[in-house]
């Protein structure tokens, strides 16, 4: 893999934030998920005083005290990147997302800091009402610490409620409600913890099913189970209709990123739904090659999801990147050309102000406020620019969506054995349970690929391009920090996997 | 940190006890802890301090500096893009 990749500055710094972030969301849904389990879990004990449910609680709290011990600040490296590899962008930026995300981690630190002490410490040394209490606060804290970075990711994708302020070169926030609220940000987020949710349930019912298959901790096992699959399966359907809405969105704010995880070059009425496919790599947006080797389509399906109705014209990349006047699509061709035209302004605007000509710098500032919404455009060299990577969007999101779609099943299987009274003899079923929980998380890894494969070349779709966002360094000097990256991850990974098998192996304490 | 029969310790004293008393009976939790004063001390001391320096706040001082400097960025030709 690597000696095929491109080794410019961008391209490093692309791929050390893209093993930071997928590495960060390897703990983070189970740190989403899993603490709202435990809610669920220790209120059944408080609520029976059935001693087995404490010694569950107690087992899978300890989980998820080793996920989050490993994952704890994981995050935080994201945010030395953006300093060091990513600082124009960081620059810009900073007015909107600064103070919301560190007054977000002082919160969730203080958060942490009390409530999971008492959660842990908390058993036969506080009431059983606030114990019980401080470990719903802890699931409500975990998912609240989740908010403000998804509405800065969601931000990116659709940029709304801030202004560009040419004289500081960045953009300041005009309305709090819009950045906070947009759609797409209220999307994200849910799609985000529910996804987390299904996740951290089949973590549960992976290591549960292996107890089954040993014939150990089987009361503890089945019902874990049972709690694990309804929550999952609650989660799973909100995810897909969550899922399904969050397409919607795309279609409307980045149809690039929607034609391109369709493989849809030519935009068409009636368009069907790729169910699956082989693609052509050497396939060009300019170029008359079937984009496909092979393919299976669901008719109507993508014109449904993309535009809730069946006759409209979904656009693809052809129309986005060269204009259709037919059905009034911009292409980035005539972007680009107004972008240039913004960025001259600019550059007029600003050097109006050093020669103190306040009348000419109001003339170009008022020129490049007629096309500033196209900035990120005149920064591309070709219209082609625009059209992300399609091979890699198209599977992220067809493994994503495979993945969504069979979960549901799998826990209502569960669901109906355990009803049954049959699951301990279905060894078919708790064999594949055992690998459910790496299912999620690939189907999360896939579901961030899709979201940020599939919006380049933007840092800030339309605005600003990772060529501009990127800082001047070499590509040695990312390289270097992307190796040490790898070896820290991997050696933590190991570390998180070695404690965790241990405790597995030792399961729930006795009594 | 055993306390007098009948002595109630005040409010600030008990929640210190509790955590006291918590970290003591740790298991598990000790090497966690450890893991995560290695993982911060390398991400703080070492990755942050020699190899991830905030570039605008290292190369310039003010922010009328930073401003023109990423301003300048924006107003430059961009280099060839890539996928």
């Amino acid at each position: 893999m690597l000696e095929n990749m491109d080794l410019t500055m961008v391209n490093w710094a692309r791929a050390q934030f893209a093993l930071t972030a997928m590495y960060h969301w390897l703990f983070v849904p189970l740190t989403l998920g899993i603490t709202w389990m435990l809610a669920f879990f220790h209120t059944i004990y408080v609520k029976t005083g059935n001693e087995e449910w404490k010694r569950l609680t107690k087992f899978w709290m300890k989980l998820f005290g080793i996920n989050f011990a490993i994952g704890v600040a994981t995050g935080i490296i994201l945010e030395f990147e953006f300093g060091t590899n990513w600082s124009n962008y960081s620059w810009m930026v900073g007015d909107i997302f600064g103070a919301p995300l560190a007054i977000e981690g002082i919160i969730a630190f203080f958060l942490e800091a009390t409530f999971f002490a008492v959660m842990f410490f908390g058993w036969n040394r506080v009431s059983k009402g606030f114990h019980l209490f401080s470990t719903w606060m802890v699931a409500a804290g975990s998912t609240l610490s989740a908010v403000w970075i998804l509405v800065a990711n969601a931000w990116m994708q659709y940029p709304v409620g801030q202004v560009f302020n040419p004289d500081t070169a960045r953009f300041e926030m005009h309305s709090f409600a819009d950045v906070a609220f947009s759609p797409y940000a209220v999307n994200k987020f849910v799609h985000a913890t529910s996804s987390s949710m299904l996740t951290a349930a089949f973590f549960i019912i992976s290591i549960s099913s292996w107890y089954l298959l040993r014939g150990r901790h089987l009361l503890m096992a089945k019902r874990s189970i049972v709690v694990a699959a309804v929550m999952g399966i609650f989660a799973s359907v909100f995810t897909v209709f969550n899922g399904d809405e969050s397409a919607y969105e795309i279609a409307q704010v980045q149809p690039m990123k929607l034609a391109a995880f369709e493989g849809l070059y030519e935009g068409k009425t009636n368009a069907g739904l790729a169910a699956f496919g082989i693609v052509n790599r050497n396939k060009q947006v300019f170029d008359d090659q079937d984009p496909f080797y092979f393919e299976i389509h669901f008719p109507y399906l993508l014109t449904l999801m993309a535009n809730r109705s069946f006759n409209s014209f979904v656009p693809g990349m052809k129309d986005l990147v060269y204009g259709n006047p037919e059905h009034d699509i911009l292409g980035s061709a005539q972007k680009m050309v107004r972008g240039k035209q913004a960025i001259a302004s600019l550059d007029a605007y600003r050097q109006a102000k050093k020669n103190s000509d306040e009348t000419d710098a109001a003339t170009h500032l008022a020129a490049f406020n007629e096309t500033k919404e196209y900035l990120g455009y005149g920064y591309l060299n070709a219209p082609e620019e625009a059209v992300p990577p399609v091979a890699l969007s198209f599977y992220a999101f067809h493994i994503m969506v495979t993945l969504g779609t069979l979960f549901p099943f799998i826990f209502l299987l569960y669901l109906y054995f355990t009803k049954k009274g049959t699951l301990e003899q279905k060894k078919w079923l708790l064999g594949f349970g055992t690998i459910t929980y790496f299912l999620g998380l690939i189907a999360g890894q896939a579901g961030w690929v899709v979201a940020e494969v599939g919006r380049q070349p933007w840092t800030i779709q339309g605005l600003l391009p990772v060529t501009i966002a990127r800082t001047n360094l070499t590509a040695a000097t990312v390289q270097t920090t992307f190796y040490i990256f790898l070896f820290l991850f991997t050696a933590l990974l190991i570390a998180e996997i070695s404690i965790m098998l241990k405790q597995i192996s030792i399961g729930p304490e006795e009594n | 940190m055993a306390e007098l029969p009948g002595h109630r310790p005040s409010l600030f004293r008990r929640i210190v006890l509790f955590y006291v008393n918590g970290f003591r009976q740790m298991t598990i939790g000790r090497t966690l802890w450890k893991i995560i004063f290695i993982k911060l001390f390398i991400m703080f001391a070492i990755l942050k301090v020699f190899f991830f320096p905030n570039f605008l706040h290292t190369e310039f001082n003010t922010d009328q500096e930073r401003a023109e400097y990423v301003a300048d960025q924006l107003t430059q030709p961009a280099p060839g893009m890539m996928h």
